[in-house]
């Protein structure tokens, strides 16, 4: 366990501002307590302080996890989010978009967002712009980056794709074992 | 069409063609209608109507049949009783012991071969005694009169059906068959009534004619293919007589008894040899097999609702709106469901994907409220694996302070991992000791949860297996594996912690070994003690077990069962430390019956804070609901593999742990800097420690003095 790089911290916070922008702020400086981010077997792991000191005294083979894993530095060094991270991007979101209750199913299980299942999207989201993915209830199912701009997907036909999966909470039953 | 609502056209009232009667069918029409009219209470009218008309035909029997009775004193008695018998509430009572006595009677007939029943016998003897000899004592001797009457039932019977009988009858104009063919039916008919009565009175008849099948004929059966109802009709009754055991009739020992219906479940429920050994040590008769036959139920499936992430009625709602029939399940608990059918996969929904509930036993939310952890506090769970009660530690602590989660399997740490991702908690440290090393790695834990790797005997209606391949090497394996982990855990905990000090102890097995030997063990060895578990319902733990004796404080644990709380097995016990010193085995006996004061103050704080409602449970939990098969991330009990252990003898003792032994008796060197805002100060805790270190050197030296005295007067001796 050790502190990120320079570069390491680069890429990452590169990626998490395609999903929440400047927020980034929001989740270093904390009102109740210092938050940092931590490389454990090439997880990055964000923890509080606090914990850190406690888990200090555990051996680096024992440690399995700590505070939350956001996602993992793949072997070229580029960085890649994990569903956990989910919890602290989708309060922070600025590009949204909502799914139909029909096509909720249809994303959990790793398609893409078609237009025929898009219910909701933000005002003005760019191509390529990550959006995180909630059902019409509001509840967070993952994320992906949006294929088309909010202009186009007005007259797009329905069997286009909307939104490029990339990860959803379906993966805790999928890939429950390589999910850390 | 308009032709067939022709309204003059009516349907003919009456039989249709299809309701005739099959030939022969009258005969069983009036003996089912006058057996109506006998279960019929008549009106008071009709009672004295039925009286005037029984008068009479006695006025006419007189004259007509004399000879019927050739004894006039019995006449005479029998005249005395007709008086009487206007069937009122006084001499309700006497209509009984005529029908049992008539019962009797017939089963004398039937039954002549079985010679071992000597009660009726001797029954038969009295009634001929009382025969020859009294015959005025009119009241006392209804048994004779209803039986001299064989023929006849007048008294017994009942008022309408058997007069008409009577009236047509005259018998004298009867061909023989005719004669014998009333006979037959009344004797039916008496019959039948003894059977009603003897559904009155509790099967009590049934239990008297069970006999004990011998050993030739178990082994007969043992043979020839296996007939399932006649072992359990055999089971009923074995039950039946031991509960009753002095009325059982003939002369088998309670031994040979238990033997027969150890064997009987066994092959009907399926269990090994040992395992119904262990369980009817456990339970009493009656008890016992409503445990095996709860064993074949599964659980309803509940889940805990995610505080973290949303509200119990917003959860009910979602899922009620997906098709899922739920309820609350206690009033114990405020996060849990119980759901009864659901349309969708529960395990699989949208809701469940994003962390709103967790599936998990009612019985294992139990440990974690006694434990009741609390904001900012150190809390570990030394085996955690699937996560559930981790997770709900750290909901009832709102993700503030640290959740230790341990586990030494690392295959099923992903299930952990996963599970508290996806509740969302943020607060734990997830690791891969094994338990028993745990104190070398922390220490200083407010608080800590044991939920022991157990052989599984509480949860076999999850895991069938455990009904055959369980053995007493298991049990003490287990138990063995136990008494290690709750040292170690009593030595990860703080005992000046201001809030805490606390460890629950839980296994999901119901056996002695596993549990109050286990806990009694933790008793002797550490400086702890046993608290209330702040759950209201539950049976309390052995003090006493065959030839075990335990610590009275034994009474403060907690025992769940499937038939009684329609939960898993379960066994929950509570602990406080109350010293960090680790006793050697002289200082164990003076100290475990008083406790310094100094926990006072936080155990009323935890009595304040119960999260339990103070009303008993489970009564929330419906019986014979539909269940669900149980989902994977629930608990599987096995013995880990690759723990070293060595089989020892339940009564053996282990000594302490080495990491134990080497801890000094004061912590606060080694401690890691405590983080709590609110905490006592250092400076405290390092007085109290001194003030501790000169008690154990006085009670040193108190001993040493001891010895020499002891040692001085041997050899004065």
């Amino acid at each position: 366990m050790r502190p990120l790089t320079d570069e390491e911290t680069k890429t990452m916070f590169e990626k998490l501002s395609k999903y929440i922008g400047e927020n980034i702020k929001l989740l270093v400086d904390r009102p109740d307590g210092t938050y940092c981010f931590r490389l454990h077997n090439d997880r990055v792991y964000y923890v509080s302080e606090k914990i850190l000191k406690l888990a200090t005294n555990v051996t680096r083979d024992k440690l399995v996890s700590l505070g939350t894993c956001f996602g993992k530095f793949t072997k070229t060094q580029k960085f890649r989010l994990h569903v956990t991270a989910l919890d602290y991007l989708a309060p922070y979101a600025k590009y949204k978009v909502w799914v139909k209750p029909g096509a909720e199913q249809s994303f959990l299980y790793g398609n893409h967002v078609l237009k025929s299942g898009l219910g909701r999207i933000t005002e003005n989201t760019a191509q390529y712009q990550g959006v995180i993915v909630y059902s019409m209830a509001d509840v967070p199912l993952g994320f992906g980056v949006a294929a088309k701009s909010t202009q186009e997907c007005r007259k797009l036909d329905p069997m286009q794709i909307v939104v490029f999966h990339q990860a959803d909470v379906g993966e805790y039953i999928r890939h429950e074992e390589t999910l850390i | 069409m308009g032709r067939k609502l022709d309204p003059l056209r009516k349907a003919p009232r009456g039989p249709g063609r299809k309701a005739r009667k099959q030939p022969g069918a009258e005969n069983e029409l009036s003996k089912i209608l006058s057996d109506d009219s006998e279960s019929k209470r008549l009106s008071s009218h009709s009672r004295k109507r039925a009286a005037k008309r029984r008068h009479i035909e006695e006025q006419k029997a007189k004259p007509s049949r004399p000879e019927a009775k050739q004894n006039g004193n019995a006449q005479a008695a029998q005249k005395g009783k007709k008086k009487l018998s206007g069937f009122s509430d006084d001499n309700a009572e006497w209509l009984q012991p005529v029908k049992k006595a008539r019962k009797d009677e017939e089963d004398d007939e039937e039954m002549e071969e079985d010679a071992s029943d000597q009660v009726e016998e001797s029954g038969d003897e009295k009634e001929i005694g009382n025969l020859e000899e009294d015959g005025e004592e009119s009241e006392d001797d209804e048994p004779t009169g209803g039986l001299e009457l064989s023929d006849s039932d007048d008294l017994r019977d009942d008022y309408g059906a058997s007069s008409e009988d009577d009236d047509d009858g005259g018998d004298d104009d009867l061909l023989p068959i005719e004669k014998a063919a009333e006979k037959q039916k009344k004797k039916s008919k008496g019959k039948k009534g003894a059977e009603d009565e003897a559904d009155i009175q509790l099967n009590v008849d049934v239990d008297e004619h069970f006999t004990l099948p011998t050993a030739d004929e178990l082994e007969n059966q043992s043979s020839a293919p296996l007939d399932l109802t006649t072992v359990q009709e055999r089971i009923k009754d074995i039950v039946g007589v031991l509960q009753d055991f002095v009325k059982r009739g003939g002369q088998h020992s309670r031994q040979e008894y238990l033997t027969v219906l150890r064997r009987d479940l066994a092959t009907y429920y399926s269990y090994g040899d040992y395992m119904i050994k262990m369980l009817s040590d456990l339970f009493p008769v009656s008890e016992l097999v409503d445990f095996l036959e709860s064993c074949e139920v599964q659980r309803p499936v509940t889940i805990r609702t995610n505080t973290l992430k949303t509200r119990r009625r917003d959860l009910a709602q979602a899922l009620i709106n997906r098709g899922v029939n739920l309820d609350p399940l206690g009033k114990w608990s405020k996060t849990g469901l119980v759901i009864y059918d659901s349309s969708v996969p529960v395990g699989a929904t949208p809701e469940y994907l994003a962390g709103h509930y967790m599936l998990q036993g009612a019985s294992s939310l139990l440990p974690v409220i006694a434990l009741a952890p609390q904001e900012n506090e150190r809390v570990l769970d030394m085996c955690c694996a699937p996560g559930g009660k981790t997770s709900y530690m750290a909901q009832l602590m709102k993700n503030t302070g640290v959740v230790v989660a341990n586990d030494m399997n690392a295959e099923r740490l992903h299930s952990v991992v996963g599970n508290l991702h996806r509740l969302g908690v943020s607060n734990c440290i997830i690791c891969n000791y094994d338990g028993r090393q745990m104190p070398k790695v922390f220490e200083g834990f407010d608080r800590v949860l044991l939920d022991a790797p157990c052989s599984g005997t509480g949860i076999i209606s999850k895991d069938p297996a455990v009904k055959t391949n369980k053995d007493l090497q298991d049990i003490q394996r287990c138990s063995h594996i136990q008494k290690e982990l709750i040292l170690s855990a009593i030595d990860c905990l703080d005992a000046q912690s201001t809030s805490g000090g606390f460890l629950v102890y839980c296994t999901c097995s119901i056996t002695v070994e596993e549990n109050e030997c286990v806990v009694d063990y933790a008793l002797k060895k550490r400086n702890v003690k046993l608290v209330p578990t702040g759950l209201d319902f539950g049976k309390e733990g052995f003090v006493r077990f065959q030839e075990r004796r335990f610590h009275q404080s034994l009474r403060l644990t907690r025992r769940f069962y499937p038939h009684t709380h329609n939960m898993d097995g379960f066994f929950i016990a509570k602990f406080r430390k109350f010293s960090n010193s680790i006793p050697t085995n002289k200082e164990v006996t003076e100290e475990t019956g008083d406790h310094p004061t100094k926990q006072n103050d936080a155990e009323k704080k935890e009595a304040g804070q119960k999260e339990v409602s103070p009303k008993p449970a489970a009564q929330g939990q419906k019986k014979g609901q539909k269940t669900l098969p149980t989902k994977p991330g629930q608990k599987t009990p096995l013995t880990k593999p690759g723990q070293k252990t060595t089989p020892t003898k339940a009564g053996q003792k282990t000594p302490p742990t080495k990491a134990g032994q080497k801890t000094p008796p004061t912590k606060a060197g080694r401690k890691t800097p405590p983080t709590k805002p609110g905490q006592s100060t250092p400076k405290t805790k390092e007085q109290k420690s001194l003030k501790h270190k000169k008690k154990q050197k006085m009670l040193q030296k108190k001993q040493k003095l001891l010895i020499k005295k002891k040692k001085e007067k041997k050899k004065n001796k």
